[in-house]
């Protein structure tokens, strides 16, 4: 074989090679992207055959929830039009690991362009600010909601 | 290659979850028939350069590593359908690299023993394709039988059982042998196998499940000294138990890098359990006692690290290795000799312990880089299936798990480098060895099973749609 066809074989082998590695990074950067840009569009595809702009304008005021305090800090839910659940229990959308919450602690559900708290009859009590949610209550954005040592928040 | 997102197929959309939630099986298909095509290219190279043709089981060799992706890919694909979709193929790439080049040094010692006139060796990338047949049987396998990685933690117990029994078994007179001065391998009949590969699966599960009891405690801290929260002495008992273990199985199998391993993998796991960053201080300050004690006194740990400070005094000698690896890693440069062109064969255990500077001769710098990139990526997603996933267990197991294979990687290639003194580790699915790439594999099946769980769009078994009517009707969604 030549010595130019070895040297092309050589380096084209290091090309592909490359492009593998850029594109797994490429993909995975979508990957990165996707929970906090595309969920609109997402979503709104969920949405089929229900009440669509409504959930849709919901969407445009919280598209996640993000732990900001607790053992679980940094972990972010994604919100559809499914509630929320929060508690120590395994069956809880979000399972906080947090000996000052109950199995079944708060539920957070959309209701009517909001995300509504409502306490699950929690031992220590579920808190928007200093105030305890006793019943149905309009979480707003940014608001921080405490269950037992843990805090979470919607964003956008 | 067509993006994924877009040309997602009417499968896909049938189902009633949002298209940002396609699982993405498609572009690790896509990645996976790339890997592929590039292990085709890499592999025919090789024969024709070495061979001058292709070598006659080429085709044969080819059908069944594709049907074998095919395998792993659909066992995915039915099992964990929400799974990562860029491990396995990082991996793929990682063992096809391996693969060639196990079959390039084959065909360069067959060349020389040929030319010596003495008895043809026998083929090791055959031996390592057969175990990589095994290994993808097992994971498949894994994937079926672990439905939920939270069922592990039952088995806290068990497993640091059946782990430690694991890595003291070749201890035991009769079925441990020494290869190459370190007590490893256990010989049953005609087989050998290296238990302390699997007991590191094994360990990790105990350390993720002990640690979901007992972080509350360990992250408790009582005096602070120079801004570092010190942690109550009782609680330091776990991490002095570790330290010790390790060090036994540093004095009793004179395996450096199994016992750096183990160390290592505890310490990450009690600070990301615990958030504390004294415990990584404690760590390494144990981890510096531990390698002056060892250094001080057991012989190979000393011939260790004299090679590495000082490696060109004994490079015709106990440092041969090394030494010859370097010159291996220079004469690549950057663009390396490309396949079949380099020496990679003078290094003595190229196959195994230096495959990393054998890829590094023949590939250069950027593949080299290329390499490491890959294991980079495996473990990035390892950790982003921990941060993804709900359950304590799964966080701490899926970052145990990629933090073992981040660990090995840089132990391996820092030795092979120079970085730090040289260890006897397998490079993960890299390097011949048949027990590394099973409990490799599975290792990968289970951070595809965590990633599975953290990736499904409904948490709860719950059909979408109940729990929208539910919902709008303003009930109990639960």
């Amino acid at each position: 074989m030549s010595e130019l066809a070895l040297t092309l074989l050589r380096l084209g082998f290091l090309f592909l090679l490359w492009v593998f590695v850029f594109l797994v990074v490429s993909a995975l950067r979508r990957d990165l992207a996707a929970p906090s840009s595309s969920p609109v569009a997402g979503l709104a595809v969920a949405g089929q055959g229900g009440p669509r702009t409504s959930r849709r304008k919901a969407k445009q005021t919280a598209s996640k929830l993000v732990v900001i305090e607790g053992n679980l800090s940094g972990t972010v839910i994604p919100l559809g039009s499914s509630p929320v659940t929060m508690g120590r229990a395994a069956d809880c959308t979000l399972v906080l690991d947090d000996d000052y919450a109950s199995s079944h602690h708060c539920r957070l559900y959309p209701h009517e362009n909001a995300w509504v708290v409502e306490d699950l009859g929690s031992t220590n009590g579920t808190w928007i600010d200093r105030t305890r949610v006793t019943g149905p209550t309009v979480l707003a954005m940014g608001q921080p909601l405490r269950i037992g040592r843990t805090v979470v928040e919607l964003r956008t | 290659m067509t993006d994924p997102a877009t040309a997602a197929p009417a499968a896909d959309s049938s189902d009633d979850r949002p298209g940002r939630t396609s699982n993405r099986r498609n572009v690790e298909r896509n990645l996976l028939a790339l890997a592929f095509v590039i292990g085709i290219l890499a592999y025919a190279t090789v024969d024709i350069v070495v061979l001058g043709g292709l070598s006659p089981d080429f085709g044969v060799a080819i059908a069944v590593f594709g049907a074998l992706l095919v395998v792993a890919h659909i066992g995915v694909r039915i099992l964990a359908p929400f799974a990562d979709p860029f491990i396995l193929p990082a991996v793929v790439m990682l063992n096809i690299l391996g693969l060639v080049m196990i079959h390039r040094l084959d065909l360069a010692d067959q060349l020389r023993a040929q030319a010596n006139g003495t008895e043809l060796p026998r083929a090791d990338a055959e031996a390592q394709f057969t175990w990589l047949m095994l290994a993808v049987g097992l994971f498949v396998l894994t994937l079926l039988l672990i439905r939920d990685h939270r069922r592990l933690q039952r088995y806290t117990y068990t497993a640091a059982l059946v782990g430690v029994i694991l890595l003291l078994l070749p201890l035991v007179p009769g079925i441990g042998t020494s290869i190459n001065g370190a007590t490893l391998w256990i010989q049953v009949g005609p087989f050998s196998f290296q238990p302390s590969e699997l007991s590191k699966i094994l360990l990790t599960i105990f350390f993720a499940g002990y640690l979901v009891l007992k972080r509350e405690s360990m992250a408790i801290v009582r005096t602070k000294v120079m801004g570092l929260g010190i942690p109550r002495g009782r609680d330091l008992g776990p991490i002095v138990v570790a330290w010790a273990f390790a060090l036994v199985v540093l004095a009793l199998e004179k395996d450096l890098g199994t016992a750096l391993m183990f160390f290592g993998l505890f310490v990450v796991m009690v600070y990301v359990a615990t958030g504390r960053r004294s415990w990584l201080v404690i760590g390494a300050g144990l981890l510096v006692i531990g390698g002056l004690l060892g250094y001080l006194v057991f012989s190979h740990v000393q011939l260790r690290v004299n090679i590495w400070l000082d490696t060109w005094s004994y490079a015709q000698d106990e440092s041969f290795q090394l030494a010859q690896g370097l010159f291996g890693l220079a004469s690549g440069g950057l663009l390396g000799s490309g396949w079949g062109s380099g020496y990679p064969q003078f290094v003595p255990f190229a196959k195994s312990d230096f495959i990393a500077a054998a890829i590094g001769e023949e590939l250069g710098l950027t593949g080299m880089f290329a390499v490491i990139l890959l294991y980079a990526i495996v473990v990035e997603r390892g950790f982003r299936a921990a941060v993804a996933v709900r359950d304590p267990f799964g966080k701490l197991l899926a970052v145990g798990l990629s933090s073992v294979l981040a660990l090995q990687t840089f132990v391996v290639i820092g030795g092979v480098t120079r970085l730090i003194p040289l260890t006897g580790l397998t490079t993960p699915f890299l390097a011949y060895g048949g027990s590394a790439l099973l409990a490799n594999w599975i290792t990968v099946a289970l951070l595809l099973r965590i990633s599975d769980r953290a990736r499904r769009p409904a948490p709860d078994a719950t059909p979408l749609t109940e729990v929208q009517a539910i919902d709008v009707a303003g009930g109990d969604g639960r």
